[in-house]
């Protein structure tokens, strides 16, 4: 192929390389605007023109942290000079931070941030676990109706949430579970099981059925035949649907908004809710999505090799 | 002899009855996830087809009554909801639209080797594992009229875009295609790269024109795969809720799923909004299937 190039063929090359690099700048610039109002001084959020290029401080992540209010006097020198580094930017806003005793008053931020690291962790960990072994019987097993019960198991995944949060909610609420972890945690495995067994099944179909055999005739029982042949080979592919049930959760919410408000509330439905009304402090706001959106990224570069049998629930791969 | 017993293990041998049987084992990995499937998402599906037939509202305690088909005749004629899928259709067909040319564009674009490709292809695919409430919220940042920064770059001053009622579901739409053209990126370049390369090379030694290999190697070959993000992502833009919800409260962009939010949760109307979200579920269930069948397809090949 690449012998008979002609030179207006490299040129088109050259061409899409560099519209590659502009539609690359492009769809980043949003992420970069986020990311950086998180590091921007209060008034540079909002300047006109649009502030690119400053010097980046740490200020907005006090801020989202602590409680404050704004004070109505300067604040008393001793005091600030006895204060940490951080408490002093606060201080500087014409804010204080609120405390109790000595003890800082934090957010709700941080509180937010975690019921969504419990909720999802949980989820995610039922949801593969019970979706490992349903893909391993889909995967081995003689099932009457099988692709019928997999077209169920996939359409409970496609259900809108809203629909399925009227009856859910009704039920909650007369079971007490409404605004608890154990109700969201409930929700998110119903919603990632299915692509759990789908994901798990492909890669489960991908592990050689003479392992097992093999082990079989070597005097293993078929579930020990299971955990320490099966389970090892299908490590990559546990990995790889757990973060993706991860991210699913840890984004989710619909469910979230309506089951939770303030107990077991996570941060998606939290973070736009504190735009509130009147101007928004854009740069506490984004330096809450910031640390939210961090870990995504992270694990998308992880992932990166299994994106699209992701995506596809495991019908397509590389 | 032992290669016959390692392919074909006999049902009946001592190898394969040891133990629990295959049968209680298949059952037991599988019986729970059916069980728990049933109870969280057909169970409450049940008891809200029950409620879709009385006039149940949620936040009051007077005793309901059976209505029989009248919630679902009135929604069938009411001009409010029809409006509301109106809108969802427009958006739908802009927002997939856009997605499927910015992505299948970005494919194209992508579909040659060059120095950091991994890197950049793994960067442009960002924005679709983000939360959408989260993008819906960040990308009014961005839209803020006077000092967002969309409307520094493109000169057009205090334009409200979340604010107008013309422009609030093109905005939107907007977000979506960012959020999701990677999608539709990343499925079609599996299928360029999936079309065998001596195609190319037996059109080259014709003197094929560009446009000529386009449309009868390219094209025809990645359409399989191509629909199965179109069908994907219009079921998906149907159900869409979170980014409209957190962007804008404009009623031009009030999408059916936020319809059924706000009557449900807000209006407190649940009778009404069950049988409202059965008229939705078994909408988008002919897509899933549509799906589905697609998906197979597209496996066995």
């Amino acid at each position: 192929m690449a012998a008979v190039r002609t030179s207006s063929e490299i040129a088109l090359n050259r061409v899409a390389i560099a519209a590659v690099l502009i539609a690359t700048l492009v769809f980043l610039a949003p992420i970069y605007w986020i990311a950086s109002t998180a590091f921007k001084p209060k008034e540079l959020a909002v300047s006109v023109p649009p502030t690119v290029l400053f010097q980046p401080e740490v200020t907005p992540f006090v801020r989202l942290f602590t409680k404050r209010v704004q004070m109505q006097k300067t604040v008393d020198p001793q005091v600030y000079e006895a204060a940490p580094w951080w408490e002093k930017r606060i201080y500087d806003g014409g804010e204080r931070v609120l405390k109790v005793g000595k003890d800082v008053q934090l957010s709700q931020y941080p509180d937010r941030f975690m019921n969504s690291l419990i909720v999802a962790v949980i989820s995610t960990v039922l949801a593969v676990g019970m979706g490992t072994f349903t893909a391993y019987g889909f995967s081995r097993f003689k099932i009457a109706g099988e692709a019928d019960l997999l077209f169920f198991i996939l359409s409970t995944r496609m259900l809108p949430p809203v629909v399925v949060a009227i009856p859910m909610f009704l039920m909650y609420r007369a079971v007490g579970l409404n605004d608890s972890h154990i109700g969201l945690i409930i929700l998110y495995v119903a919603f990632n099981l299915s692509f759990s067994v789908w994901l798990m099944k492909g890669f489960m179909d991908e592990i050689p059925k003479e392992y097992e055999e093999a082990a079989l005739v070597d005097g293993y029982t078929r579930m020990q035949a299971f955990f320490k042949i099966v389970l090892p080979e299908a490590a990559t592919g546990i990995a790889a649907t757990a973060v993706f049930c991860f991210i699913t959760a840890w984004n989710e919410y619909a469910f979230a908004l309506i089951m939770t408000n303030r107990r077991a509330q996570t941060a998606p439905p939290f973070i736009p809710s504190q735009i509130g009304s009147g101007l928004p402090d854009w740069t506490t706001i984004a330096a809450g999505t910031f640390l939210f959106l961090l870990p995504v990224a992270i694990f998308t570069f992880l992932l990166r090799n299994h994106l699209l049998r992701g995506v596809t629930f495991g019908a397509i791969r590389k | 002899m032992a290669s016959v017993a390692l392919t074909h293990l006999d049902p009946a041998s001592r190898a394969a009855t040891r133990g629990w049987s295959d049968l209680t084992i298949r059952n037991m990995f599988i019986i729970p996830t059916l069980v728990f499937l049933i109870v969280f998402n057909i169970f409450p599906l049940i008891y809200s087809l029950g409620y879709s037939f009385t006039n149940f509202a949620a936040n009051r305690s007077e005793p309901w009554q059976f209505v029989g088909l009248q919630n679902y005749r009135e929604l069938l004629t009411d001009d409010h909801i029809w409006s509301n899928f109106v809108i969802t259709a427009k958006y739908v067909i802009v927002s997939v639209a856009g997605q499927m040319i910015v992505g299948f564009g970005l494919a194209l674009l992508l579909n040659r080797s060059f120095p950091m490709k991994g890197l950049i292809t793994t960067l442009l695919l960002l924005p679709m594992m983000m939360s959408a409430a989260v993008v819906g919220l960040f990308w009014q940042l961005l839209y803020s009229p006077s000092w967002g920064p969309i409307n520094y770059v493109f000169g057009l001053g205090d334009f409200a875009w979340l604010s107008n009622s013309d422009s609030a579901l093109y905005a939107v739409a907007i977000t979506d295609i960012w959020m999701w053209s990677p999608f539709v990126m990343l499925l079609s370049l599996a299928g360029l790269s999936a079309v065998p390369q001596h195609l190319y090379e037996a059109a080259a030694i014709d003197r094929a024109s560009w446009w000529y290999t386009f449309t009868r190697i390219t094209l025809p070959l990645v359409s399989p795969i191509l629909l199965i993000a179109l069908i994907f992502r219009t079921m998906e833009a149907f159900k869409t809720f979170d980014i409209a919800y957190t962007m804008t409260t404009q009623p031009t962009a009030e999408l059916i799923a936020i319809r059924l939010y706000k009557q449900a949760f807000q209006q407190w109307d649940t009778g009404k909004s069950c049988a409202l979200a059965y008229i939705v579920l078994i909408m988008v269930l002919a897509i899933t299937n549509l799906y589905v069948k697609y998906l197979n397809k597209v496996k066995e090949r």
